[in-house]
């Protein structure tokens, strides 16, 4: 049976929106219809009909698999926005995994009264009724073709206005799919969702979807397209990424790590520090006042090349090369906490890479980053070529640069 | 002219997976439900592949225990993921206490069917196979089991793969019998696992036959395996595996390798034709893997090794590699070949006794007339010598496998 955390939750649900009880003028200008609904009382808000801009409460389904996103009443295309419910809190990561130039709209949302304890290395401990939902968007492209996507890194175009970073500008993107990771008894479940072409709702896509797509470069003067599929994973496929640990077998977050979260988002009310953010709103505990880690920001050229990649290949590769992921097989282990220079790729021969190694002989060779295999299969974009090897159709151009540009800088060479 | 310009393009994004035709609706359809059964199975689940060629455009992912895959046949029930666009392999288990059988898998970009960390695997009557024979696009392994625990495969095939066909790595307590390789760069690979029986198959027509191997680096050393009962049999193939990959040092013209792996017992076969040689024992050094300098913990020699009452015919007329070549020739003239068994000569001198290594690290030949040729590896080929009373010794016979847990 589904469990509802109904109405009686609204109210504190709500108030964990961008920080009410700091400032609930800002909340007020954030949201109008709530701000009526608080002076019109509890009472007439309850039957919520005839209040046809309130959302319903969020709904944690403890069991099955809700048909529609809507559903869930986390994330709702309404009034020309994607907009995060009442208690739903969007955050970003320091550096995203690369999914075919799509941007993403995370949020989480936790059962009133709880929170999740604070790890230094590991997704934090999340309570039972934790809901966290991805969604991928592009910025549209520039002709009616509704194909045509934007390849581009600008978000600026991506938030509606008077609302920082929390609603999503229906008018100038395009929604693909939300994933949904739900915290049930028996551990974490991944829901995928794909949105109608109508933008107006989120059906449930068990075995995935392939929808066809055409990036268009930022400089429309260049006729610069990419047509590819974009896959969307199925069920046992966001496993393939989220089952960190191959004998544990459990479905983990991903993202929200300290060193991913450890960064500033532009709340309604104010731009902040997430975990702070998150501490303060009262769901996230332990969180430490000093020692944070935080990895870089792989765009962020003020930070240190070899920073911003080991980030990168964190983010982009480490859910399954680390010592207990499915790719420990082949000895390389990518997380940024890993400092065995070997079992970074360096001058490390390859395991199980068929013909991935593009007739190289080492994973990483210092200063030639093209003899080295990582990068080759960072540029190919071809199945069985390519890693990671899903979630992307296309090649991640900046990423390979900055691969590139941080194996050129290796000093040394495997000629021993 | 156009045709030519969507060619170039198509190199130049590597590829052209992107390309691949949509689905009609009845595969997609058929594609949709499949999924849906390996999405919905558990234990006891019986998902039946029915007869027919399937087009698939994305892997089949196995996660739930207990379950079995079941075709009509290996030559009937074909899923065919000639258009795949998400994988890379074909199937792709995680779980304990399965059967998958009497199914074909045909042309996937990756590996054709990979199981990796499961318990209680069998497979059964499965065939892997890319249909346009050797190439560079095929994937890498056929039948991939990879840190499994008891392993069955029986009464299967694996053709072109460019790595090895039927190819158990990292694992514990495995069977490999009656099954059939061909056309893979390696037909059939022990690699770093414990406890193999590897019988009655047939290899022929690989670049190598049967390997195995232990390699640097990995989660497990490998020890025992016993090879025994198969034809090995004109394993003559160009080697097309890719370069950097350990099985790209493999010459064509290879029947039974042992690379740097303990405790092998090769008997009862029948090994013939192989054109380089019909036994190669090697060290981690001969091969030319790049990286000469394995990780600490790793025994680089192959010890233990006993060859005992294999027929041997034919082979070692024609190595593959310049220097191989030109060492038969300067030994044993155009018409000549190599004896059945080659040995890089790489000795841990760690271990020698009074010269030598003690009885039972040995390599030991008790073959009839079979000799031995020690290539001098160490000295770059500058003394090559024939031998065989020096090789004559017994080892005690190694315990066949027993699958526990298993029905």
């Amino acid at each position: 049976m589904a469990t509802d955390h109904g109405n009686a939750d609204e109210r504190e649900q709500r108030s964990r929106h961008s920080g009410e009880g700091r400032n609930p003028l800002k909340r007020i200008l954030w949201n109008p219809a709530f701000a009526g609904m608080t002076s019109l009382g509890l009472l007439l808000f309850l039957p919520l009909s005839g209040c046809t801009h309130a959302p319903q409460p969020v709904h944690f389904f403890s069991e099955g698999k809700p048909e529609k996103l809507s559903d869930w009443h986390l994330v709702e295309a309404r009034d020309g926005k994607l907009a995060p419910n009442a208690g739903v809190v969007p955050y970003d990561l320091n550096t995203p995994l690369f999914s075919d130039y799509a941007h993403k709209f995370r949020t989480v949302w936790m059962p009133s009264g709880t929170s999740a304890t604070y790890e230094a290395d590991g997704p934090f401990d999340f309570p039972v009724g934790t809901v966290l939902t991805k969604t991928f968007f592009y910025p549209r492209g520039a002709d009616a073709d509704r194909k045509a996507v934007a390849r581009s890194y600008d978000t600026t175009r991506d938030f509606a206005p008077g609302t920082a970073h929390e609603a999503l500008d229906l008018a100038d993107v395009r929604l693909v799919e939300t994933r949904v990771l739900v915290r049930r008894e028996r551990g974490w479940e991944a829901i995928p969702y794909v949105w109608n072409a109508a933008q107006t709702d989120a059906e449930l896509a068990r075995t995935g979807d392939a929808i066809p797509l055409e990036l268009v470069g930022d400089d429309t003067a260049k006729a610069d397209r990419e047509p590819f599929v974009y896959v969307v994973p199925n069920e046992a496929q966001c496993a393939g990424c989220h089952v960190t640990d191959v004998k544990a077998k459990q479905i983990e977050p991903l993202g929200p790590r300290a060193r991913h979260l450890d960064r500033d988002y532009a709340y309604a009310d104010g731009t902040r520090n997430q975990l702070a953010h998150w501490a303060e709103l009262g769901i996230l505990a332990g969180l430490p006042a000093t020692g944070l880690p935080k990895d870089a920001d792989w765009h962020d050229e003020k930070q240190s090349l070899d920073a911003r990649a080991r980030s990168y290949l964190d983010v982009n590769c480490s859910h399954c090369h680390s010592p207990t992921g499915p790719a420990n097989t082949t000895a390389l282990d990518l997380r940024s906490a890993n400092a065995d220079r070997r079992r970074l790729g360096e001058c490390k021969p390859p395991v199980a890479a068929g013909r991935g190694t593009g007739d190289h002989l080492f994973d990483i060779v210092p200063g030639k980053p093209d003899e080295s295999i990582l990068l080759y299969r960072m540029i190919s974009s071809e199945p069985g070529v390519m890693m990671p090897e899903m979630g992307r159709n296309t090649t991640h151009k900046e990423g390979v640069e900055l691969i590139r540009e941080w194996i050129a800088a290796m000093p040394g060479n495997c000629d021993a | 002219m156009r045709k030519l310009t969507g060619l170039a393009l198509c190199v130049l994004v590597a590829g052209c997976a992107r390309e691949a035709p949509p689905p009609s609706d009845a595969d997609a359809a058929f594609e949709k439900s499949l999924q849906q059964q390996f999405l919905d199975a558990k234990p006891g689940s019986v998902i039946e592949i029915p007869p027919g060629k399937h087009a698939l455009q994305r892997v089949l992912t196995l996660r739930a225990n207990g379950v079995t895959v079941r075709g009509a046949g290996s030559d009937k029930s074909i899923l065919s993921f000639k258009n795949q666009i998400s994988g890379p392999e074909g199937m792709l288990v995680y779980a304990n206490d399965f059967t998958i059988e009497h199914l074909a898998i045909e042309d996937s970009k990756g590996d054709g069917l990979k199981i990796n960390d499961g318990e209680n695997v069998t497979i059964r009557d499965v065939r892997v196979e890319w249909t346009a024979g050797p190439s560079k696009d095929n994937g890498a392994y056929g039948i991939y089991p990879v840190k499994c625990r008891n392993v069955l495969i029986e009464d299967s095939s694996s053709i072109g793969a460019r790595d090895a066909g039927i190819y158990v790595g990292q694992s514990q307590d495995i069977v490999v019998r009656r099954n059939r390789a061909e056309k893979n760069v390696a037909g059939i690979e022990i690699e770093n696992s414990v406890r193999a029986d590897v019988y009655e198959n047939v290899a022929t027509g690989n670049t190598g036959g049967i390997l195995v191997f232990n390699m640097p680096d990995l989660t497990q050393h490998g020890e025992h395996a016993r090879v025994f009962k198969n034809k090995v049999v004109a394993n003559n193939l160009g080697n097309f595996g890719a370069k950097g990959t350990a099985v790209a040092s493999v010459p064509a013209g290879s029947g039974v390798i042992v690379t740097s792996n303990p405790k092998v017992e090769i008997f009862d076969n029948d090994i013939a034709d192989n054109r380089t040689a019909n036994v190669i024992i090697a060290s981690y050094y001969i091969t030319n893997f790049a990286d000469k300098k394995p990780t600490e913990g790793y025994d680089p020699y192959p010890k233990a090794i006993f060859i005992h009452d294999n027929r041997f015919s034919g082979g070692g007329d024609s190595p593959d590699g310049l220097d191989w070549k030109t060492l038969k020739v300067a030994m044993f003239g155009l018409g000549g070949h190599f004896p059945d068994v080659l040995w890089d000569g790489y000795v841990d001198t760690k271990i020698l006794v009074d010269g030598r290594y003690p009885d039972d690290q040995r390599i030991c030949i008790r073959n009839g007339d079979v000799e031995v040729l020690n290539v001098d590896g160490p000295n770059k080929f500058s003394d090559p010598k024939v031998g065989k009373d020096e090789y004559h010794c017994e080892l005690p016979p190694l315990a066949p496998v027993e699958l526990k847990g298993k029905a």
